[in-house]
């Protein structure tokens, strides 16, 4: 059994369907990458996981337990399944450590000290343990997304879900945010994640899914879709990106 | 004639033409000695009514007499730096040099405009002290009557105590009062909609009642409603002993004093414009924001508490202030079902010596404190942008 399954998801925005039927699954220790062109429903994909929007069809499993639709308590579900965003969303009033210990103090009822103290392990495995005491705008975008991938998992989540993460960054700050992926990916951190960085995917993804017009059009091991795609919409997407000198 | 100046009158050919300013220049000279002229008539006036107040006017009243004039003679030091530099535009051009030309017309328009802006002001405070002082000081002493202000300031800064005690206990019921019902209406879901509607006509309500009305109607009705005989005394019951007490021994610990439905009127008024203002501060934070948070496992509440209020309120720190000064600006209007303030003090001495000093002083109480919460405000807002914004 998968660790995350989804089956047939349908999501509207009004009139807009953005998701058609999205199947697919995620085994435990994998880490499954998202591709496809802006607009194909890969955050919306992420989001609905996480419960931050509600599906109009289909359902979500995870660890075979339903967390779609209602009756689910969403915020049960949210120490499960981690979520980091394009855009960072640290919260500016709160320094960085105020920011990763929120969560653990509040929700999972450690006492301020355990949290600072978990909190000052992940920050030096990320190198930011002198800036704890700084606030979110005093970082670098890429630090900033450092902290965020922290606080994500401060609450200990199985599943991480990571929305396009290095997309607002300057190209020389990707690197330090994709080493750290890296090392989840190594520590057998359950991920899935949207991206743009098809190189990155192509290295780290157990499989690739490519999302198109809301569904899964094709999915595989990186080297088959990358390689040898076999759809013709995956063939002229992966020309775009290698004509923009992204793989 | 050059050719340039001749271009000029065909059509101004070329647009980095300097206009000519002698015009303006001579038009600043002028309007120095017309201020001059009005410097002297304001002392005229003030002569007069000194005379008239039977004010020894010695040596030291000519002095300032004299540095009056001569502070508004200065602006003749402007205008003449106008003239000279359209003197040097006028010879720059007529040899053809254009960019000299350009550089000293500007000049004198910047030294003329310096004419027109400080003289403008002085004419101003020379007409308000002339204003003061016109009459044989007529306005003076009807505002401002020294002896009267010197006898009574102690007894309308008592009356103005009241005024703070309600001010700063409605003050606080409003912050947390407006809270409760900015959230009120932001209740999300079907679930909420009666709450939110609750919400919505509790704002239109009392932000549509003039204050004056809800002071009058609250002061004056709950007390002959009965309402507050009916809920008060039991619950004071709890903790004093009637036993054996007259109605009116009980009434002393029963009666509400009218202070505190002053509070209760302003509270009501007040909560529903500091609502709309929590509103505007909550609604304005990115919703990035709240998905951030609820991702994160905390609840609506939790995320309300601790990421959107707080910064909510950094942003709305202005305009609660606004609404801060309003309440204690609208703490004047208490007068109406009988409460003695500042200002109803003030009035009674008013009318008893036929002189409005006495109101002088309210007013400029009320002024006073605003004064400080303004620049603590601002202080507030500084330090704490400089501890979250970068550095750049």
């Amino acid at each position: 059994m998968a660790f995350l399954e989804i089956k047939d998801v349908h999501k509207r925005f009004g009139y807009l369907e953005v998701l058609r039927g999205v199947d697919m699954s995620v085994n435990e220790h994998q880490v499954v990458c998202l591709i496809g062109p802006s607009g194909c429903g890969k955050s919306t994909l992420l989001r609905c996981i996480n419960g931050l929007e509600p599906i109009q069809g289909g359902e979500i499993k995870l660890e075979g337990d339903r967390v779609s639709g209602p009756g689910v308590d969403v915020n049960r579900l949210r120490r499960e399944v981690g979520i980091v965003f394009q855009s960072f969303n640290l919260f500016p009033h709160m320094s960085v450590i105020e920011n990763v210990t929120l969560s653990p103090t509040k929700v999972l009822g450690f006492s301020k000290a355990e949290a600072r103290e978990k909190a000052m392990a992940l920050l030096s495995r990320i190198g930011l343990e002198a800036k704890a005491n700084e606030y979110p705008d005093r970082l670098s975008g890429g630090q900033q997304q450092r902290v965020a991938i922290v606080r994500a998992l401060a609450v200990e989540p199985k599943l991480m879900l990571l929305d396009e993460i290095t997309s607002a960054l300057d190209p020389e700050l990707v690197s330090e945010v994709l080493n750290i992926v890296r090392d989840l990916a190594g520590q057998g951190m359950t991920m899935l994640l949207a991206t743009h960085e098809m190189g990155f995917a192509r290295e780290v993804a157990s499989k690739v899914c490519f999302l198109y017009d809301g569904v899964v059009h094709e999915e595989g091991p990186p080297e088959k879709i990358f390689g040898n795609p076999e759809h013709e919409r995956t063939r002229a997407f992966l020309k775009r990106i290698i004509e923009a000198g992204r793989l | 004639m050059s050719d340039i100046a001749a271009k000029e009158r065909v059509g101004g050919a070329l647009p980095t033409l300097p206009a000519r300013t002698d015009g303006l220049s001579l038009a600043a000279l002028l309007f120095a000695g017309f201020c001059v002229l009005c410097a002297w008539g304001a002392t005229r006036t003030v002569a007069s009514a000194l005379d008239h107040l039977q004010i020894e006017r010695g040596a030291g009243w000519s002095i300032v007499f004299f540095l009056v004039i001569a502070a508004t003679a200065i602006l003749f030091w402007p205008a003449a730096r106008s003239w000279s530099f359209s003197s040097r535009a006028r010879q720059a051009l007529s040899t053809n040099n254009i960019v000299e030309a350009r550089i000293d017309a500007a000049a004198a328009r910047e030294w003329s405009y310096l004419t027109f802006g400080w003289g403008a002001t002085s004419l101003v405070l020379l007409a308000f002290a002339s204003f003061i002082m016109a009459n044989n000081a007529g306005v003076g002493k009807t505002f401002f009557y020294l002896p009267l202000i010197a006898e009574k300031w102690d007894l309308v800064l008592r009356a103005f105590w009241n005024n703070i005690k309600i001010f700063v206990i409605a003050e606080i019921l409003v912050l947390i009062w407006g809270l409760v019902v900015a959230i009120a209406r932001l209740m999300p879901g079907p679930a909420g909609r009666p709450v939110r509607l609750l919400a919505i006509a509790y704002c239109d309500i009392f932000r549509g009642l003039p204050a004056i009305l809800t002071l009058y109607l609250v002061g004056f009705g709950l007390p002959i409603s009965g309402l507050p005989d009916l809920i008060v005394p039991p619950i004071v019951g709890l903790f004093v002993n009637f036993d054996g007490m007259t109605a009116a021994e009980i009434k002393q610990f029963t009666r509400i004093p009218l202070t505190w439905y002053c509070i209760l009127a302003l509270t009501l008024t007040y909560g529903a414009y500091v609502a709309e203002v929590y509103r505007a501060g909550i609604d304005s934070i990115h919703p990035s924001q709240w998905a951030a948070s609820r991702s994160l496992g905390l609840s609506y509440l939790q995320t309300l508490r601790y990421v959107i209020v707080p910064q909510a309120v950094r942003r709305i720190m202005a305009p609660l202030l606004n609404d801060f000064i309003g309440l204690q600006k609208d703490t004047a209007l208490v007068q109406v079902i009988g409460v003695v303030d500042g200002f109803n003090q003030a009035r009674m001495i008013a009318s008893n010596a036929f002189n409005l000093s006495a109101v002088t002083i309210i007013a400029i109480i009320f002024v006073l404190i605003t004064i400080p919460q303004a620049r603590f405000v601002d202080r507030l807002v500084e330090r704490d942008q400089a501890r979250m914004r970068a550095a750049s």
